[in-house]
C-alpha cells in the first residue's frame, strides 16, 4: 500500500508554476516594451547626429572630471538592443531568482535612455542630478524603514507623516534651546517614539482600527506642530526657538575623491550615511537575529508566537515605538539636515511617499532604499525638468512615485508578500 | 511513582457558561490518554488551561507530583507540557528550523541566530523519532501531515514530556492518521506521555490506553479501551441512550434533479480540487458525499452553487445547464445551499435576523419592488419564520451575531427551506452544533427529502452520512471513487474507500 | 444607537437613568467631544505665557488665569461661529440691513463651511458602510473642483437652471472617476484602497498644479488660477454681501437624505451594506461584490467631487491652488463621529463647520491659531474610535452591544 500523501503539495506547486510562468511572460513583455518604447519614442525623436553631454561633477563643468559626451542615437540604440535581448531571454528562459535584480537593471537602463534622449542636443549635470537623488531619498527611505519596523510586526502605520513632523518640530526647538544639534536630534527621535507609543496604545491596547489610529496621529501632529509653530516659532519674539542650525557636510576621506562617484555618495551630511548604515543594520536585525525572527513571527502569525511564549504585545509595542523613533529621526532630517528651521507642514507628504517606498520595496529595507532612490531620482529630475531639452512638466515627473506604487499594488509585476497579520489587532483569548 | 500529570478540581467559568466543572484527570508516564467528548464539552478549554492560555478559577495542576502554577505557555513549556494545536501554529513563510526554534532560539554573539546549529538539532530529533523532516524546507511548501510533524518537533525540541494533541486527526487523510498513530507509539516508547483529544470513537479505541469522557464540562467517566464498546462510549459522551440510527422511510425516487458530468474545479491556489467527477441526485433521495476533509468537498459545493467557476464539465439542474451560472441564477432555479461555514458565508452577522432571513430573496417580491425595500413585509416574514423554525431570539431586530451557533444555523435553514426548492445542497450542516440542534436539522433535512426534494449532503462525519443518505459517494482526492447503496454499505468498507483503497466489489459504478 | 429596552422594575429613576446613560453610545460621543474640548482648553492655557506669569503670583491666580484664557478662547470661537449676540441685537435695533447682515454673517459663514463637510463626510461614510476606507476624499475634492470649474467657465450659453446642475454633475463625475480607479483596483486585484487612494490624492494635487499653470490657467493672471466661472454656473446666494451663504447647503442636505434612502431603503443599499459587513455572505447571496465595490467607490468619489464643485461654484467662483485645505482628511474623523450614518454626518459636519469658521475669527481676536481645531478633531476621533478610553475616564459601564464603529475589510482585501 504505497499511497503518496503528497496530493495537495503537487497540486499547489502546479498552480505556482502556472503563476511563475505568467509572471515570467509579463516581465519579459515589460522588458521588450521598454526596448520598443526607446526605439519608437526616443530614437525617433532625436536629431540625427545629436550628442548628449553629461556633466560629471555636481558643481558644474570642471577640469577634474571631464564631461561625458556621446552620440545620443548610438547610445539609445545600444540600450534598446540590450533591453530587447534581456526581454527575449526572459520570455524564452526566464531569469528565475535574478528577475527582480534584472528588473531593477532594466529600470536603470531605461531611465538612462530617457536622460540621454532628454539631454540630446544639450547638456545635463548628471552628477548633480544623482547627488540630489541621494539626498532626496533620505527622508523617503527612513520613512519606509519606519513603516517596515511597524508592519513587519503586524501594525499598519500610515502615521509616518505625522511622526516625522513631530520629530522635525521637537528637534528644532531643542536644538535651538540647547544650541546642540545632537541633543536636537535625540529629542526628535524621542518625540517620534512617543508618537509611536500613542499609535501602539491606540492600536494594540485599544485595538482601534490601525488606519484610524494612524489618521489620528497625522491630524494631531499636523495640528499641534502648526499650532505651536504659529503661536511661537513664527513670531519674532520667539525666533530663538527656530534657529537650530544644521549638520555640516562631512567628506569621507579618500572615498570622496573618487571621480563622479565620490561627490555623489561621499560628500554629504550625516543623514545620507545614516540612511545607508540603518538600511543594512535593519536588514541584519530583521533577518539574522533573534529579535528579528520574533518580530516577523508576530507579524505573520501572532498566535503561533504567543503559544511559544513570545509576548506579542510587548514585541509589537517595541517595534512600533522603534518605528516611531525612526520616523522621528527622519523628521529631524528636514530641520537639522536640510533647511535649518521649522516650517508648518514642512514634510509635505514625504511620509506617504515613504509608505509607498516601503510597499514598492516589498517590506524590505534594501528594496525600500532602492525605491527611495528611484523616487528621489524623479524628485530630483522634476526640479531640473525645465532644463531638459524636452517639454515635460515637472508635475508629471512628480507623479511617478505614486503611479509606480499603484502599479506595484495592482500586482502587474507580481505580488510581494505582505506580512500575514498586518493590520489585524491581536486578540488574546 | 507519582503520575506525570494530575489535574485536581479544575473549574473554569466563562460569562454564562461553566466550561469546566471540577475536572480531575490523571496521566501516567508512557500512556496515551484519550480525552473524549463532543464539541463544546470543554475539552479544549481544559487543555488551554493546562497549556497556560486560560487561567482556571479553581483547582490545581500537579506535574510529577508537584503542584505547578501554569500562568503562561512559558510555564507550561518549563513544566514539560507541549501542545499540538488543532489549527497549526506555524508561520508559513518560515523554514522548519525557524518555526521550531522560535521562542527558544539558538544564538551566538548574544542575539545572532545560529540557524545551522538549530537545524542540526531538528535533524537529530527528526531522525530519532523517524519523522522524516527537512529542517530547511519552508512550511508553506509542505503537506498538512508533515506540518503536523513539525508541530511535534517543536515540542520535542523543548523537551516536552507531556504532549497534548487537540483533534490531531481532523485534517489528516486515513493514511496520515495511520502514520500519526505510529509516531505516537514511537513517542510513547521513548517515555513520553500523550493526551489525545478527540470526538472520534473509533480512533480512541484504536490508539488509547486509557479513556476519560467529559460532557458539559464534567468528567462523566473513565474506561479502558480494551473493554469498552463504541455504543457505551457514545452514550457516555452524549448522556442518554442514543440510537445511532435515524428512522427514515423508504422513498421512491423521482427524476434526476442534479446531474454532474466530468466536473473539474481548481482550488484558489491553482491545484486540481475536483477532478472530473460524475454523479446525479434524484428527487426524493439523499446523496451523501463522504470523505476526509480537504478532498475537494469545499470546491465541489462552491462550484455547484456558482461561487467557484468550473474549468471543465457540465452541471445540469433539471436538465438546464447551470455550469457557468452565477449564485443568484442558481438560487432562483430552486437551489438551497447550507454553506460549510455559516458565519463566513451564510450570515451577515452585523445585520438583524430579519435581514438575514431574506439574504438572498430581498430583491424579490414581496420584499421589494425591485428598487425600494418593503421593511414591513421583511419584518413580518422574519417574525413568522422565527416562530415556525423555533429560532431563540429576543426579537427579529437582534443582530445575528448575538445568537448561539445552533440558532444561527436555524436562521439559514429557515431561510433556505422556506422558499420553494427542488435541490438542497447541505455542506457540514451540523458542524459544531449541540445534539439537540443536530437532531432538529437532521429531521428537517429528511422532511425535505420526503417532500420530494433532491438532497446533496456533504459531510466529513461518516456517521451522519450513513444515517441520512440513500446513496453514498466517496470523494477522495477530488475524485468520486465509488458510489454505494447506504443500506448495504458498511462503515469499514467506507473507511477503506475514504482512505483511497478500492476493493474488488466497488469499482466505480454509476 | 441601542433601541430602548424595558427596564427591570424596582429601580429608582436615577439609577435607571444612569444605567441607560452609561451604556449609551450617545453618552460616549458627547463625552468624547467634551473631553476633546476640555483638553484643547488645557493646551491653550498651557501655551499662553500670561498663565505662567499668573502662576508666579499664586497657584490660584494661575488656575484662574488658565480658566479665563480657555473660556475666552472658546468664547471667541463660539462668537466667531454664530455671531456676537450683542452685535446682533444692536444691529437689529439700528435697522440697518448691512449691519444686520454683518452681524449674522458668522452663523451663515459656518453653514458655508459646513457644506463641503457634509458632502465629503457622506463620501467617507458611504465607503465605511461598504467596508472601504476612502482616504482619497481630498483628491476627489480637487478633481471635482477641477471638472466643476471647467464646466463652469467653458460651457457658455446655458441658463442657470441647466448650467448649475451640469457643472455640479461634472464635479461629481470627476470625483467619481477618481474613486473609480481605486475601486476597480480593489475589486480586481485586491490592491488596498487606503494606499491607492492616498496615492491618488497626490496624483490629483500634481495634476491640479499642472492644469492651473497650463491648460486651465487664466491667461490674464500671473499666478496660477483658472478663469472666473460664468454667472450662469454660480450657485445662487440667498443674501447680499457679505453673506456668502448659497443653496449648496440645501443641496448637501438633499444629497444626505438621498444617501440615507439609498443605503437603508433600497435593495442596492442592502447589497452595499451586505458587501460592507461580509463579502463572502454577499457573494453567497448572489451579489456581485466586484461591481458593488466599484460602484461604492464611484459613489464615494462622486460625493467628494460634489464637495469640490460646491466650493468653486458657490464660493470661490474660480479655482486657485491648495483651495481645499483638508476637508477630505477632516471628513474621516467626521464620518466616524457621525457613525457613518447620513444624519450623523450632517450633525458632525455642522460641528466641524462651526468649529472651523469660529476658529478663524478666534485667531484674529484672541490670537489662538486655527490649528487648535485639528487638535480637537484628532482628540475627538481618538476618543470616538477607542470608546474604552472614555469609559475608563468616566467609569461608565460596558455597552450592551459591541462598539466597533466600522467594520472594514481585511487589510489584504
Amino acid at each position: 500500500m504505497t499511497i503518496s500523501i503528497d496530493t495537495t503539495h503537487a497540486a499547489t506547486s502546479k498552480g505556482m508554476r502556472a503563476r511563475e510562468r505568467r509572471r515570467r511572460l509579463i516581465m519579459g513583455g515589460i522588458f521588450l516594451g521598454a526596448a520598443l518604447f526607446i526605439w519608437f519614442v526616443f530614437v525617433a525623436n532625436i536629431t540625427p547626429g545629436a550628442v548628449t553631454r553629461f556633466l560629471m561633477n555636481p558643481g558644474g563643468a570642471s577640469t577634474e572630471t571631464a564631461d561625458w559626451v556621446f552620440s545620443s542615437g548610438f547610445a539609445l540604440n545600444a540600450i534598446a538592443g540590450v533591453l530587447a535581448l534581456l526581454g527575449v531571454f526572459q520570455v524564452v528562459r526566464g531569469f528565475g531568482k535574478l528577475t527582480n535584480g534584472i528588473l531593477a537593471a532594466v529600470a536603470i537602463l531605461f531611465l538612462f535612455g530617457f536622460l540621454t534622449w532628454a539631454t540630446s542636443g544639450g547638456q545635463t549635470n548628471l552628477a548633480g542630478l544623482l547627488r540630489v537623488m541621494v539626498v532626496r531619498a533620505v527622508p523617503l527611505t527612513l520613512g519606509a524603514l519606519s513603516g517596515i519596523l511597524c508592519e513587519r510586526s503586524g501594525v499598519v502605520n500610515i502615521g509616518i507623516e505625522g511622526m516625522m513632523l513631530t520629530g522635525a518640530f521637537v528637534s528644532t526647538v531643542f536644538a535651538s534651546l540647547s544650541d546642540n544639534l545632537w541633543i536636537g536630534m535625540l529629542s526628535g527621535i524621542i518625540a517620534g517614539g512617543v508618537m509611536g507609543l500613542i499609535h501602539a496604545v491606540l492600536s494594540i491596547k485599544y485595538k482601534i482600527n490601525q488606519i484610524i489610529s494612524g489618521t489620528v496621529i497625522n491630524i494631531f501632529a499636523t495640528g499641534i506642530t502648526s499650532y505651536l509653530s504659529s503661536k511661537f516659532l513664527q513670531k519674532t519674539a520667539y525666533q530663538f526657538l527656530n534657529e537650530p542650525g544644521m549638520f555640516p557636510q562631512v567628506e569621507i576621506p579618500i572615498l570622496s575623491k573618487i571621480p563622479f562617484i565620490g561627490p555623489i555618495l561621499f560628500h554629504h551630511n550625516i543623514y545620507v550615511y545614516a540612511m545607508i548604515i540603518l538600511v543594512f543594520f535593519l536588514t541584519f536585525m530583521l533577518f539574522k537575529t533573534r529579535w528579528g525572527l520574533r518580530v516577523r513571527a508576530v507579524g505573520e502569525h501572532p498566535k503561533a508566537a504567543d503559544t511559544l511564549g513570545i509576548n506579542v504585545f510587548k514585541t509589537r509595542y517595541m517595534a512600533v515605538i522603534l518605528g516611531g523613533m525612526m520616523a522621528g529621526f527622519a523628521g529631524t532630517y528636514f530641520t537639522l539636515g536640510s533647511s535649518g528651521r521649522f516650517d508648518e507642514v514642512m514634510t509635505a507628504g514625504r511620509g506617504f511617499i515613504g509608505l509607498a517606498a516601503m510597499i514598492f520595496g516589498n517590506y524590505n529595507p534594501i528594496g525600500s532604499m532602492g525605491a527611495g532612490l528611484l523616487f528621489g531620482f524623479f524628485d530630483s529630475l522634476s526640479v531640473k525638468a525645465s532644463l531638459l531639452q524636452v517639454p515635460l512638466p515637472s508635475e508629471f515627473l512628480g507623479m511617478v512615485p505614486y503611479l509606480a506604487t499603484i502599479i506595484v499594488l495592482a500586482g502587474v509585476v507580481g505580488k510581494g508578500h505582505i506580512p500575514a497579520a498586518d493590520g489585524e489587532p491581536y486578540e488574546k483569548e | 511513582m507519582a503520575p506525570v500529570l494530575e489535574l485536581r478540581g479544575i473549574t473554569k467559568r466563562f460569562p454564562g457558561v461553566l466550561a469546566n466543572d471540577h475536572i480531575n484527570l490523571t496521566v501516567e508516564k508512557g500512556e496515551i490518554h484519550a480525552l473524549l467528548g463532543e464539541n463544546g464539552a470543554g475539552k479544549t478549554t481544559l487543555m488551554n488551561i493546562l497549556y497556560g492560555l486560560y487561567h482556571p478559577d479553581e483547582g490545581e495542576i500537579l506535574v510529577n507530583g508537584n503542584i505547578t502554577a501554569i500562568k503562561s505557555p512559558i510555564d507550561a513549556i518549563k513544566a514539560g507540557i507541549g501542545m499540538v494545536h488543532q489549527h497549526f501554529m506555524l508561520v508559513p513563510v518560515f523554514t522548519v528550523t525557524e518555526n521550531v526554534m522560535l521562542g527558544e532560539e539558538f544564538t551566538k554573539y548574544g542575539g545572532v541566530l545560529d540557524r545551522a546549529k538549530a537545524a542540526q538539532k531538528v535533524q537529530e530529533i527528526s531522525d530519532k523519532y523517524n519523522l522524516n523532516i527537512d529542517p530547511n524546507a519552508f512550511i508553506k511548501d509542505m503537506p498538512v501531515g508533515l506540518q503536523q510533524r513539525v508541530e511535534i518537533i517543536k515540542l520535542l525540541f523543548r523537551e516536552a514530556n507531556i504532549l497534548i494533541m487537540d483533534e490531531p486527526t481532523a485534517v489528516l487523510t486515513p493514511q496520515e492518521v495511520i502514520e500519526l498513530f505510529k509516531i505516537m507509539q514511537t513517542l510513547i516508547d521513548q517515555g513520553k506521555s500523550i493526551i489525545f483529544i478527540t470526538h472520534k470513537l473509533g480512533e480512541v479505541l484504536e490508539s488509547a490506553k486509557k479513556i476519560t469522557v467529559i460532557r458539559g464540562g464534567k468528567v462523566v467517566g473513565s474506561t479502558d479501551p480494551k473493554t469498552a464498546t463504541m455504543n457505551e462510549l457514545a452514550n457516555m459522551m452524549v448522556g442518554r441512550e442514543v440510537s445511532l440510527e435515524v428512522d427514515k422511510e423508504i422513498q421512491k425516487t423521482g427524476e434526476i434533479v442534479l446531474e454532474v458530468r466530468d466536473l473539474k474545479v481548481l482550488d484558489p491556489r491553482g491545484g486540481v480540487a475536483v477532478d472530473e467527477i460524475n454523479f446525479e441526485v434524484r428527487a426524493g433521495e439523499v446523496l451523501g458525499i463522504a470523505g476526509v476533509q480537504g478532498n475537494g468537498q469545499t470546491e465541489l459545493v462552491r462550484s455547484l452553487t456558482g461561487l467557484l467557476p468550473a474549468i471543465d464539465g457540465t452541471v445540469l439542474l433539471s436538465g438546464q445547464d447551470i455550469t457557468h451560472s452565477n449564485p443568484r441564477q442558481i438560487t432562483e432555479l430552486g437551489t438551497a445551499h447550507i454553506p460549510e461555514d455559516r458565519q463566513k458565508d451564510g450570515l451577515v452577522l452585523g445585520l438583524p435576523i430579519s435581514d438575514n432571513l431574506v439574504l438572498n430573496t430581498y430583491y424579490l417580491k414581496p420584499y421589494s419592488n425591485g428598487i425600494w425595500l418593503d421593511q414591513k413585509v421583511i419584518i413580518e416574514t422574519g417574525e413568522k419564520l422565527v416562530k415556525s423554525f423555533d429560532i431563540r431570539t429576543p426579537s427579529v431586530f437582534t443582530p445575528a451575531s448575538s445568537l448561539s451557533g445552533g440558532n444561527q444555523q436555524k436562521i439559514i435553514v429557515a431561510r433556505e427551506f422556506s422558499r420553494p426548492i427542488k435541490l438542497l445542497i447541505a455542506s457540514q450542516p451540523t458542524r459544531g452544533l449541540d445534539v439537540g440542534s443536530i437532531e432538529y436539522i437532521h429531521n428537517r433535512l429528511l422532511a425535505k427529502r420526503d417532500e420530494g426534494c433532491a438532497v446533496l449532503l456533504v459531510s466529513t462525519e461518516l456517521d451522519e452520512v450513513m444515517q441520512l443518505s440513500d446513496r453514498i459517494a466517496v470523494l477522495y482526492r477530488g475524485k468520486i471513487i465509488s458510489i454505494l447503496d447506504a443500506k448495504t454499505a458498511s462503515k469499514e468498507q467506507l473507511g477503506l474507500l475514504m482512505a483511497g483503497i478500492i476493493g474488488e466489489t466497488e469499482k466505480v459504478s454509476r | 444607537m441601542s433601541p430602548e429596552k424595558p427596564q427591570e422594575l424596582k429601580k429608582n429613576g436615577l439609577a435607571i437613568f444612569w444605567e441607560e446613560f452609561s451604556r449609551s453610545n450617545f453618552t460616549v460621543i458627547f463625552l468624547a467631544i467634551f473631553t476633546g474640548i476640555f483638553l484643547g482648553g488645557v493646551l491653550v492655557a498651557a501655551t499662553t505665557p500670561e498663565v505662567y506669569d499668573a502662576f508666579k503670583v499664586s497657584f490660584f491666580s494661575g488656575i484662574g488665569k488658565a480658566f479665563t484664557t480657555a473660556i475666552n478662547t472658546y468664547g471667541a470661537l463660539i462668537t466667531g461661529a454664530i455671531g456676537n449676540p450683542q452685535k446682533i441685537q444692536a444691529a437689529f435695533a439700528s435697522g440697518d440691513a448691512l449691519l444686520i447682515r454683518r452681524a449674522i454673517n458668522p452663523f451663515f459663514e459656518s453653514l458655508v463651511q459646513t457644506t463641503p463637510y457634509i458632502f465629503a463626510g457622506l463620501s467617507v461614510a458611504l465607503g465605511f458602510r461598504v467596508g472601504l476606507f476612502n482616504i482619497g476624499a481630498e483628491g476627489q475634492i480637487y478633481i471635482g473642483a477641477l471638472t466643476g470649474v471647467w464646466a463652469g467657465y467653458a460651457i457658455p450659453g446655458l441658463p442657470p437652471i441647466i448650467h448649475i446642475p451640469v457643472a455640479m454633475l461634472c464635479g461629481a463625475l470627476g470625483g467619481a472617476l477618481w474613486g473609480f480607479v481605486p475601486g476597480l483596483l480593489k475589486a480586481k486585484t485586491g490592491a488596498h484602497e487606503v494606499i491607492t487612494t492616498i496615492m491618488m490624492n497626490y496624483i490629483a494635487f500634481r495634476l491640479s498644479d499642472w492644469l492651473l499653470k497650463g491648460p486651465m490657467a487664466d491667461p490674464n493672471e500671473v499666478t496660477p488660477k483658472t478663469p472666473w466661472i460664468l454667472p450662469s454656473a454660480e450657485l445662487p446666494q440667498l443674501f447680499e454681501a457679505p453673506i456668502r451663504f448659497h443653496i449648496g447647503f440645501f443641496i448637501a442636505l438633499l444629497v444626505a437624505f438621498l444617501v440615507y434612502l439609498l443605503l437603508f431603503k433600497t435593495t442596492w443599499g442592502m447589497e452595499l451594506r451586505m458587501v460592507g459587513s461580509n463579502t463572502n455572505a454577499a457573494q453567497y447571496a448572489g451579489i456581485n461584490v466586484t461591481s458593488r465595490t466599484v460602484i461604492a467607490m464611484v459613489l464615494a468619489g462622486g460625493l467628494a467631487g460634489l464637495a469640490g464643485a460646491n466650493e468653486v461654484l458657490g464660493i470661490n467662483h474660480r479655482l486657485i491652488p491648495a483651495f481645499s485645505s483638508g476637508y477630505g482628511f477632516d471628513s474621516i474623523a467626521l464620518a466616524l463621529l457621525g457613525k457613518s450614518h447620513p444624519l450623523g454626518v450632517v450633525l458632525s459636519a455642522l460641528l466641524f463647520g462651526f468649529l472651523r469658521n469660529g476658529a478663524r475669527s478666534m485667531q484674529l481676536t484672541v490670537g489662538v491659531p486655527t490649528d487648535i481645531v485639528s487638535i480637537l478633531q484628532a482628540l475627538i476621533l481618538a476618543f470616538i474610535a477607542a470608546p474604552a478610553i472614555i469609559r475608563t475616564i468616566y467609569r461608565l459601564k460596558t455597552p450592551n452591544q459591541n462598539e466597533d464603529i466600522v467594520s472594514l475589510r481585511s487589510w489584504k482585501g
